[in-house]
């Protein structure tokens, strides 16, 4: 494979690059549905926005496979992916620590990643959701841990039903995955805690 | 074959790296917070490093802060509510050297504040973390010595143990005897160890708008309370939970409504109360506010008298 | 207006003044040399290299003049060091029945192939004081004991006085079809590094092993004790130790072929333990096994007895006491994880204990009230 001079740049300063990218994930999950920005210090792969780039290159490494629609795993991001953590990129989704999603495709269904296990719920996979926009679409109230009361989400181009699966992983809480929405340099985060409901 | 750790290349300086842990370390740390965060109060397993520092001597509190920290933020750390306990200035130190790091004393100027024992007085505010050094973050450890065991009983949300010691607790003695390290229950789901703050700051837990960060480097767990987060101590309706109290003011600055340590005047039962959060204390004389015994307590060296 | 007095800061830099000052002791004695605890003191550098999970003689040296010869604080240091350390990868599995030989003895077979090495041991030494060694200049070398013994060509073993075929004793048995075979687990996995991962139980035998290899020399010591006295019921016998040195080697990725990184010195022991068979396994005789860095025979025994024991779940036998709960033996062997925890009882806990204080003083008032009501009320009820 000639990908060698395919590859973008990653962090141009890791240190500091990834600790601040962290504490925008940390944020995200933290307080579901506020909105998180990355600053914009990299370049992403084609097929992957910053916010999940960023995001992927603080956190995955050896240690997390990754999961990668066929699309993005057979082009320039898969290769990024590869040599900048060094991660193992799967085509299934079962065993992948780390996924990326685009929020229209019909697959594959949040169901299909590891949910954890009752004594490890932390073994669950963490799914990047990349959509068009995370405002304007149609609203969502999230309520749970992290939240004050209440708070309201529209993100965009979402596959049908999309809501109905994420309030269906927050059924099984303690398990489930944990949801990261992305978008341009922007993040949110749904945890399995976060309740969902329609407005509709 | 030759399996290989390959590491990054920001591994490789000769120096140690910013905030001591290796980058590796640092995103292991990282995801497994976010983790802990996503099931609040359950205990995530993680590979604690070998520190500089002793086991139990804050070695869980100091990774967790290590992979957080970062050149905006400014680092508070208490022992026992105070800045200057030993434990306190030697971990600071450590910030200082290995992470440049910015730090205070003032609870509302810090971004993080990393405590053994207490939780500062003043309202912890949205933005800021609370990272907490726990020695045992198991709270069904003393009652099941096995892990195997209490691994099970949280993932079945079996606590009936623990609500039968309580209960004996309260057929011996009237009331539940634990003052501090006081069992929690977390987002209705997992009971949780606060870490040994006395019973006192169980409360400040609840929907605290800061974000809570647990760490037991001995015993490799770390766990986390979201902001907006339900906290509430373990009790029965006709036992309710309560607090301490103290029957006097603290003796510098007079607050009443702060958790006070106890300071041994003389071997002739002489003594006096005095806030454990020093900077609380401060503040307050700052403000102004006078304890009956603020004169004599310049006689023992706890206090100086400035002259302005 | 008043402010808090803080002596922190100024007290812990004056602990550290006074440690240097402590540790250099009186300076009329000439200060140690690094290269004289490695080359002199060995055996402690041995247990601090083993205990603080690296092999460097040099460094478990400094690390025991550092620490005034507290060998639990020097394996600290030499823990502290490594975890900083980058890692290049996992060297080739060393072959202890290639090891230049310097001791080997076992106590299942009067003589076998290669022969009983005595090598360096205090085994025979009566011990008594050899007052000589009060004075510089009179060690032994000068005066070698041996020296009237009547085979002076093989006093010391080299390697052209030993037998260069010196097979392991348990695959002597091995051969016969009565030792327990060791296969790798299937796949042969890179081992468990419990420095990097979390552990969980039951533990496999690689966590196991990696743990004990790192353990309390005198944790080891009393668990293995505690294994033949009876809480554990075996009965070993020493198939072998043998001490010398070992080759080191490694596959650099871009090389593809193995390299020559150096020699180790280390000591193995295998104890053979009686098994019964079931119905469909014939009997046989069941190992344990134990491998330290440097000459550590009793750390390596004990090892090896603490491994057999806890070896119990896979012959399915119960598990009733200490040494063969995995969970236990775990937990408990790390001494600097230990000596950290129990340490920190030193730190204030001021505040904890503030909290017991006023709980026990509020129970006994009202105790006391509800005594002296008690009494109040009693002449009524006598009426």
């Amino acid at each position: 494979m000639q990908t060698e001079n395919l590859i973008a740049a990653g962090f141009t300063d890791p240190v500091f690059q990834s600790q601040a990218a962290f504490r925008a994930v940390l944020a995200a999950l933290s307080e579901p549905g506020t909105v998180q920005t990355v600053s914009g210090a990299i370049l992403p792969p084609d097929g992957l926005c910053a916010a999940t780039a960023t995001a992927l290159l603080t956190l995955a490494d050896y240690e997390t496979p990754i999961f990668l629609p066929q699309q993005l795993r057979d082009g320039p991001a898969g290769a990024w992916l590869r040599f900048h953590c060094g991660a193992a990129i799967l085509d299934a989704p079962a065993g992948a620590a780390f996924a990326v999603i685009d929020s229209a495709s019909a697959t594959p269904p949040l169901a299909a990643f590891d949910l954890g296990h009752d004594q490890f719920p932390d073994r669950s996979a963490t799914v990047l959701v990349q959509c068009t926009a995370l405002t304007g679409g149609e609203s969502v109230t999230l309520s749970g841990p992290g939240i004050a009361g209440n708070r309201s989400i529209a993100p965009q181009g979402l596959r049908p039903g999309f809501w109905a699966e994420v309030a269906a992983n927050a059924e099984l809480y303690p398990l489930g995955v944990d949801l990261i929405l992305t978008c341009g340099n922007a993040l949110i985060g749904l945890p399995r805690t976060t309740q969902i409901e329609e407005t509709a | 074959m030759n399996a290989h750790q390959t590491l990054p290349a920001d591994d490789a300086k000769p120096a140690y790296n910013y905030a001591y842990l290796d980058e590796q370390t640092k995103r292991m740390i990282r995801r497994a917070l976010l983790k802990a965060v996503a099931v609040p109060g359950y205990q995530v397993p993680f590979g604690s490093r070998e520190m500089p520092l002793a086991r139990g001597w804050g070695t869980g509190g100091i990774q967790v802060t290590a992979a957080i920290i970062g050149p905006d933020d400014t680092l508070k750390v208490i022992d026992q509510g105070a800045d200057d306990t030993t434990n306190a200035v030697s971990i600071r130190r450590f910030f200082e050297r290995t992470a440049d790091a910015r730090t205070t004393e003032a609870t509302e100027e810090a971004t993080i504040i990393q405590t053994r024992h207490r939780i500062p007085e003043a309202p912890l505010k949205a933005g800021q973390i609370m990272v907490y050094q726990v020695p045992t973050p198991e709270p069904l450890r003393r009652l099941e010595p096995r892990e195997a065991e209490t691994r099970k009983m949280h993932a079945w949300a079996e606590y009936g143990l623990m609500q039968v010691k309580l209960y004996e607790n309260i057929a011996r003695f009237g009331e539940v005897t634990t003052t501090y390290d006081y069992p929690v229950m977390v987002n209705g789901r997992y009971v949780m160890a606060p870490s040994p703050i006395p019973k006192f700051d169980n409360p400040k837990m609840h929907m605290s708008p800061a974000l809570q960060l647990f760490g037991a480097g001995r015993e490799k767990r770390i766990y986390a309370l979201p902001p907006h987060t339900s906290v509430k101590s373990l009790d029965f309706d006709d036992h309710p939970f309560r607090i301490q109290s103290w029957n006097e003011p603290c003796g510098l600055c007079g607050a009443t409504d702060s958790y006070l340590d106890e300071v041994v005047t003389d071997d002739k039962g002489g003594r006096m109360f005095v806030c454990s959060d020093s900077h609380h204390c401060e503040t307050r004389r700052e403000a102004g506010h006078r304890g009956a015994m603020l004169a004599d307590a310049s006689a023992l060296h706890l206090v100086e008298e400035v002259k302005s | 207006m008043y402010v808090a007095v803080k002596g922190g800061e100024a007290a812990i830099l004056a602990t550290h003044d006074l440690v240097a000052e402590a540790r250099r002791g009186n300076e009329s004695v000439p200060e140690l040399k690094v290269a004289q605890i490695r080359e002199q003191q060995g055996l402690a550098c041995a247990r601090v290299m083993n205990e603080g999970s690296l092999y460097d003689l040099d460094l478990a040296a400094l690390a025991l003049k550092q620490a005034q010869g507290d060998a639990i604080e020097a394996a600290f240091l030499m823990r502290a060091y490594r975890t900083t350390l980058p890692r290049f990868g996992s060297s080739e599995p060393v072959d202890t029945a290639q090891m230049a030989i310097r001791r080997r003895i076992s106590a299942t077979y009067k003589d076998l192939p290669g022969g009983q090495v005595l090598g360096p041991t205090y085994d025979y030494t009566h011990r008594l004081f050899d007052f000589a060694l009060m004075d510089e200049g009179q060690s032994a070398i000068g005066s070698r004991q041996s020296k009237t013994v009547e085979q002076p060509d093989c006093r010391l073993p080299t390697a052209d006085c030993l037998d260069s075929h010196m097979p392991r004793v348990p695959d002597i048995l091995g051969a016969e079809g009565l030792m327990e075979a060791e296969a790798p687990p299937e796949g042969d996995p890179r081992p468990f590094d419990l420095t990097r991962e979390p552990v969980s139980f039951p533990a496999d035998r690689d966590v196991r092993l990696q743990a004990m290899a790192r353990g309390d020399e005198g944790f080891l010591l009393g668990l293995g004790y505690s294994v033949q006295r009876g809480y554990g019921g075996n009965h070993p016998f020493v198939g072998e130790i043998r001490v010398g040195e070992v080759c080191v080697e490694f596959v650099p990725e871009e090389l593809g072929f193995s390299v020559d990184l150096g020699e180790i010195t280390l000591t193995e022991c295998q104890m053979v333990n009686q098994f019964q068979g079931s119905k469909d396994v014939a009997p046989q005789f069941t190992r344990g096994y134990g491998l330290s860095f440097g000459h550590s025979e009793r750390k390596a025994m004990s090892m090896s007895l603490v491994d057999r024991a806890l070896k119990c779940r896979e012959f399915g036998e119960a598990a009733n006491y200490p040494a063969q709960q995995d969970e236990f033996v775990l937990y408990h062997s790390d001494n600097v994880e230990a000596a950290g925890f129990v340490e920190h009882l030193k730190l204030p806990h001021y505040v904890d204990f503030q909290g017991e204080l006023e709980l026990i003083r509020r129970i006994t008032r009202e105790r006391e009230q509800r005594l002296a009501r008690e009494q109040d009320t009693l002449p009524e009820a006598a009426e």
